[in-house]
């Protein structure tokens, strides 16, 4: 075929058509420059600006991005993200993998417990916190009863200074559902002829999971990774619902921060730099991420 | 406040007032207001004034009160006060609150206590506290005196009620006061004296504070402070309880008397868009007749210096004259008109959560309020040199 040849009518076509495409997105491109791009781009304007909400915006160059520096608030709400990250994302995808694994090889009730382990992510997050809100309770609560039955006093865990974060990551825990069902379908895509060739060759059960599932499927681990790094420094609901930062700022995420300084300190320009900080972190960390998986993640056919 | 509105709009039949209730009232009034679409009026909590007005967010009400002839003197000092802010005034009292002892006769009764004397300074307060703890044979708390945190609403405020003050007024913070070292040396005691872990196992089995599970109401904590509002939670919840109320007890003797006031007010945001006759309905609610209607329908007091003998006559709380005079007590305080309250009340209760759960001595506590407040405040004072207002 050749363009040139034909290019009066197929450019009038191809106008026609892409108005009525134009057209046809609309929709999207409105609601995507109204509700996401202009809010992205005037947040990064008032990240430079003293901003109220209530009172215009002032330009104050980097005064924001200086006094985040010398906030202690602002670093502990960081190092407890980064805290609670370093434990909720590596537990959180070996717990689901290893769940995922059993649930691969155990045939017997697959779809039922599937559904079991799937069903806490259908619960809302509100709904779930509050629930172990009193799961954790230090006077009523199951973990408490359950430790009692050992002739153990439990403490009142999200109260406590020390184990109000174990707490919260061990919480995170009920949420696996989605990436169980993930990595099963992960495994169920591993070609049977993989695994016939490593039984020739006389590879035990965990040479197998190593050396040949593992591989197959890293491009689906590298996924729940950087999903999950972006989830876990975005923690917000849970904790503020169910600790509100508490005590002693132990379990104060940097989203909650964020949010504290936005509508409730009306400092807008303050949350704005901070939501940038996020954003610029959340980008290195992926990126370091890609670099460094870049030599284990393998896709078929590359 | 509909009955209010109700007479007001059959009052006359020029204007007619909508009562619009909202939920989250403070973040509504703020998009609404931010959005340049505000209501003619707002009902806010006094704790807004300092920071809406800081934002130029309402209208000084000045030339209208003096063209109603409404004054200072027309109400209680430290309601006026509250509404006043760098020399305007920029909201008016409606329901006010004041907070005193609450106690639970009963329980005195069974401790062998008399049942009409409440404690009047701290030390009795302890002592009383002390012997209305109970423990179980395992040594489990079941039933407390008195905690510091319960309900924990004013954990900023015992440095207060030591007479310490929280800043200079001017660009000092000064919550490291002797008084404030005192306040939470003696809030520390408690964590100290019945166990930090149990008093928070114990706490923890705390029901929420609008059901007949309340702490108080439920005879696990047989002293608590609270507000001029208890009265309605305990005849909706246990009516059946015997309680009396009376001055929260104080450090020293003759500072007994004084409470910490708080109120809500009617404002005019800035961009209303009549502000008139918005001002003609906040002028009819300051009437007599009508503040002690809309008061009655709350069971609070009145904000207005004068009070009619028909309104404490027909008052159903038995001690609604206490909280009244609690309110006119000299040494009564309320918020502070800082533009940082918000943040500083926060930063105050980190320090309380530190001390009772003994992670901290009170001085360090205190010092990492002060240098972290000091720090925003002279932030802040800069900002406001920077638009050419004045801090206070």
């Amino acid at each position: 075929m050749s363009p040139v040849a034909r290019e009066p009518l197929s450019s009038r076509v191809g106008r026609a058509e892409f108005r009525w495409a134009m057209l046809f997105i609309a929709p999207w491109i409105i609601g995507f420059g109204v509700f996401l791009a202009y809010p992205v781009v005037v947040s990064l304007f008032y990240s430079f600006c003293e901003y109220s909400v209530l009172a215009k915006p002032v330009w104050i160059g980097a005064g924001n991005f200086r006094d985040l520096a010398d906030d202690d608030v602002f670093w502990i709400s960081l190092w407890n993200t980064f805290r609670f990250a370093a434990f909720a994302l590596p537990l959180g995808m070996i717990f689901s993998l290893g769940l995922a694994a059993m649930l691969h090889i155990c045939a017997i009730g697959r779809a039922t417990f599937r559904a079991i382990f799937f069903l806490p992510s259908l619960v809302p997050v509100v709904a779930n916190a509050i629930v172990w809100m009193w799961m954790f309770n230090g006077e009523y609560g199951l973990l408490n009863a359950g430790l009692k039955v050992f002739g153990q006093q439990g403490a009142n865990w999200l109260g406590d200074p020390f184990w109000s974060m174990p707490a919260l990551i061990f919480m995170g825990f009920w949420g696996v559902g989605g990436s169980i069902i993930i990595f099963l379908a992960a495994f169920q895509e591993v070609p049977v002829e993989m695994y016939e060739a490593a039984e020739l060759d006389g590879a035990s059960s965990w040479q197998k999971f190593w050396g040949v599932t593992v591989p197959l499927i890293s491009p689906v681990i590298f996924f729940q990774l950087i999903t999950g790094i972006i989830g876990v420094l975005q923690v917000f609901a849970a904790p503020y619902i169910m600790t509100g930062g508490g005590p002693m700022r132990r379990t104060l995420f940097y989203s909650m921060y964020l949010y504290d300084n936005a509508f409730r300190y009306l400092r807008m320009g303050y949350a704005c730099a901070m939501a940038w900080i996020l954003f610029l972190l959340i980008l290195a960390l992926t990126l370091v991420a890609t670099k460094i998986s870049a030599r284990y993640v393998h896709y078929q056919g590359s | 406040m509909i009955a209010v509105v109700a007479d007001f709009n059959k009052s006359q039949d020029r204007l007619h007032v909508t009562y619009l209730p909202v939920s989250n009232v403070e973040q509504k009034v703020l998009v609404a207001t931010a959005g340049g679409d505000p209501p003619d009026i707002a009902g806010l909590y006094a704790a807004q004034v300092v920071s809406y007005a800081d934002k130029n967010a309402l209208l000084p009400l000045d030339d209208y009160l003096a063209r109603a002839g409404i004054t200072a003197a027309d109400f209680i000092p430290v309601f006026w006060n509250e509404c006043v802010f760098r020399g305007h005034v920029w909201a008016l009292p409606t329901t006010p609150a004041t907070i005193a002892l609450h106690w639970n006769k009963g329980l005195f009764r069974k401790a062998g206590m008399d049942p009409e004397r409440p404690p009047k300074t701290i030390g009795e307060l302890d002592e009383m506290a002390d012997r209305l703890t109970i423990r179980d044979a395992s040594g489990h708390l079941i039933q407390m005196g008195f905690i510091p945190w319960e309900p924990g609403w004013w954990n900023w405020a015992w440095g207060r009620f030591f007479g310490g003050r929280l800043w200079d007024g001017e660009s000092k913070i000064t919550c490291d006061e002797p008084e404030f070292v005192a306040a939470l040396q003696w809030v520390q005691s408690y964590g100290r004296k019945y166990g930090k872990d149990q008093l928070q196992v114990f706490t923890s089995g705390f029901g929420n504070f609008a059901s007949p599970q309340n702490a108080f109401m439920a005879g696990k904590v047989a002293m608590e402070i609270q507000g001029v509002w208890m009265y309605n939670f305990i005849t909706q919840y246990t009516p059946k309880m015997e309680w009396g109320a009376a001055p929260f007890p104080t450090a020293k003797p003759e500072q007994y008397g004084m409470s910490d006031a708080d109120l809500d007010v009617l404002a005019i945001p800035r961009d209303a868009r009549h502000p008139e006759e918005s001002f003609e309905f906040i002028k009819y609610v300051m009437t007599r007749p009508a503040m002690e209607k809309l008061c009655m329908g709350h069971r609070k007091f009145s904000p207005l210096a004068k009070v009619s003998p028909a309104f404490w006559a027909s008052h159903p709380n038995p001690y609604i004259r206490l909280f009244d005079s609690l309110a006119r007590h000299p040494l009564t305080f309320a918020l502070p008109h800082l533009t940082i309250w918000q943040e500083y009340s926060e930063e105050l209760s980190v320090a309380f959560q530190k001390v009772y759960l003994l992670e901290a001595s009170p001085e360090e506590a205190l010092a990492t309020v002060k240098a972290r407040m000091q720090k925003r405040l002279d932030r802040e004072l800069r900002r406001m040199k920077r638009l050419g207002l004045s801090p206070a």
